[in-house]
């Protein structure tokens, strides 16, 4: 007979019912509210409108000019060049401001100074250097990005143990050895942490970019509808932001199990 | 032959705490090792028999005082030294060969001669067949071989441990203590080893210095341990001996 067997292991009732219940109420008391006219409809458009429009976008291009999952995909390509960007740039310089005095002494108070400017504040400097087309917005992407890869790269290897340093001092380590074979992987789960901010970051920092400067996207989607006067364009535009951020959430939480699994092996 | 290999003449170490708070650490400490001679420092918790070994080390600088290797003051850290860490200290992210090839790697040996070299301390220290083990799937007893096999490999001149079993059950703490022995029998350094069990200390040391219970860390005694090796800890000698140490350095047990 085996010692390991399987045993069924119930979720808590309430956590299965409660969150439906939740959810069912906030839908239908949206819908009522506007439905019997507690709030206009030019102000707030219902949930059974939304989905209506939902279906109608996926096939027609009025009236903003593109289709719903046109406008999902320039989002979503924007977003990710702009993350990629902010890794490649924002995670080598974090490290290396965490072990090098040259690269911490240099980069940290440029860093500092621009770290609080929020990243839409860029949004007329962008307008006027690249227009409002994806580098502008790539650009303003980057710059939310790169913050927290840094911030997590430095304080990782920051964070590494000062006795693992010791010992490879022992085995006649040069500094360069030091920071490539100890402070590297010590540094990664703290990097992998970024990986997820920067990317929650980075799609927030979209949608501000294209509200403001913008001739496709989700942004430009929820900036339509209120110059169009039409609520159920501007909600069908934050809940595919919302849907959208949920599904690469859940798809990055995927690939980081699946690394750091592969790490621990 | 028996050169003097180690020597510590009037060690003072000082701390400071906090920026502002002094720490006297060590006072007036003076030992002397041979040649491939083992010997064990005693001592209580807290007494700065680690910081001792630091030193020696080339981790920390004494605040007065010379520390010797060969006639020479020891620079800093170096491959000459292997160092056996209490909390283990192997990398979570390298197998057990990658583990006892670091100081190989660092150097820059070419892979086929560190596998060679790597492969018979792994045979040494009994851990054959777990060289792609990563740490996380080996005991703590098993951990520290790792340790004592990558402190070997990089070939130094003087062994240093710093309480290596201190995280070990009884039994493989004893296991431990006899396979430590067959090693240092058959590869024969200069060893140093801190460690609070009086046990160990007389069943491993050729000498044992002892060390008093308070701070600054003073030597208390010194004692030689003439018993033949493999020791029993029910020999009439090792007991009257080990019942010495206790009443001369009111050792807490």
């Amino acid at each position: 007979m085996s010692h390991y067997q399987h045993v069924k292991v119930h979720r808590q009732r309430a956590l299965v019912v409660l969150p439906i219940v939740s959810l069912s109420l906030f839908f239908l008391s949206w819908e009522l509210v506007v439905d019997f006219g507690l709030v206009p409809q030019t102000l707030l458009a219902p949930p059974s409108a939304v989905v209506k429009m939902f279906f109608a976008k996926l096939t027609s291009t009025a009236p903003d000019g593109l289709l719903l999952q046109e406008h999902a995909w320039i989002s979503i390509k924007e977003a990710f060049l702009g993350y990629f960007l902010a890794l490649l740039v924002g995670i080598p310089l974090g490290l290396a401001m965490g072990w090098f005095r040259l690269a911490e002494g240099l980069a940290r108070p440029i860093f500092e100074f621009i770290r609080p400017i929020p990243p839409i504040a860029w949004i007329p400097l962008t307008i006027y250097w690249f227009g409002i087309g994806l580098t502008g917005k790539v650009f303003i992407i980057w710059i939310g990005g790169i913050v927290p890869c840094v911030i997590n790269a430095y304080a990782g290897v920051r964070m590494t143990n000062p006795v693992f340093l010791q010992m490879a001092r022992l085995y006649g380590a040069t500094s360069w050895q030091m920071f490539r074979t100890v402070c590297i992987p010590s540094a990664l789960p703290m990097v992998f942490g970024a990986l997820q901010i920067a990317l929650a970051w980075c799609w927030m920092n979209l949608v501000g970019a294209e509200l403001l400067a913008a001739n496709g996207g989700l942004g430009f989607l929820i900036q339509s509808g209120r110059k169009l006067g039409r609520p159920d364009l501007v909600v069908l535009g934050m809940v595919t932001v919302a849907l959208t951020g949920v599904i690469i959430g859940l798809a990055i939480d995927r690939i980081e199990k699946k690394l750091l699994a592969g790490m621990r092996r | 032959m028996h050169n003097i290999k180690i020597a510590c003449e009037n060690v003072s170490k000082t701390f400071l705490q906090k920026g502002d708070t002094r720490v006297d650490v060590l006072k007036d400490v003076s030992i002397t090792v041979r040649d491939n001679e083992f010997v064990v420092i005693l001592g209580p918790g807290q007494c700065g028999k680690t910081t001792l070994l630091r030193m020696i080390a080339g981790f920390e600088k004494p605040t007065t005082g010379r520390v010797l290797m060969d006639g020479q003051p020891v620079g800093g850290p170096g491959r000459d030294k292997g160092f056996v860490f209490q909390s283990y200290m192997l990398f979570a992210w390298r197998t057990v060969r990658g583990n006892v090839e670091v100081g190989l790697r660092m150097r820059g040996v070419p892979k086929a001669e560190r596998r060679v070299i790597s492969q018979q301390y792994i045979d040494m220290v009994g851990l054959t067949g777990f060289e792609n083990h990563y740490p996380h799937q080996l005991s703590g007893g098993m951990k520290q071989r790792v340790g004592i096999a990558r402190a070997y490999c990089n070939d130094p001149q003087i062994m240093l441990l710093d309480e290596p079993f201190g995280q070990l059950d009884a039994q493989t703490r004893l296991y431990m203590e006899k396979e430590t022995e067959r090693i240092w029998l058959q590869e024969k350094r200069t060893v140093i080893f801190v460690t609070n069990n009086i046990d160990e200390a007389l069943t491993l040391g050729d000498r044992i210095y002892t060390m008093k219970d308070k701070l600054p860390g003073t030597l208390c005694n010194c004692y030689e341990v003439d018993l033949p090796r493999p020791r029993e800890s029910t020999d009439k000698e090792f007991l009257r001996l080990r019942k010495q140490i206790i009443e001369e350095s009111e050792l807490v047990l």
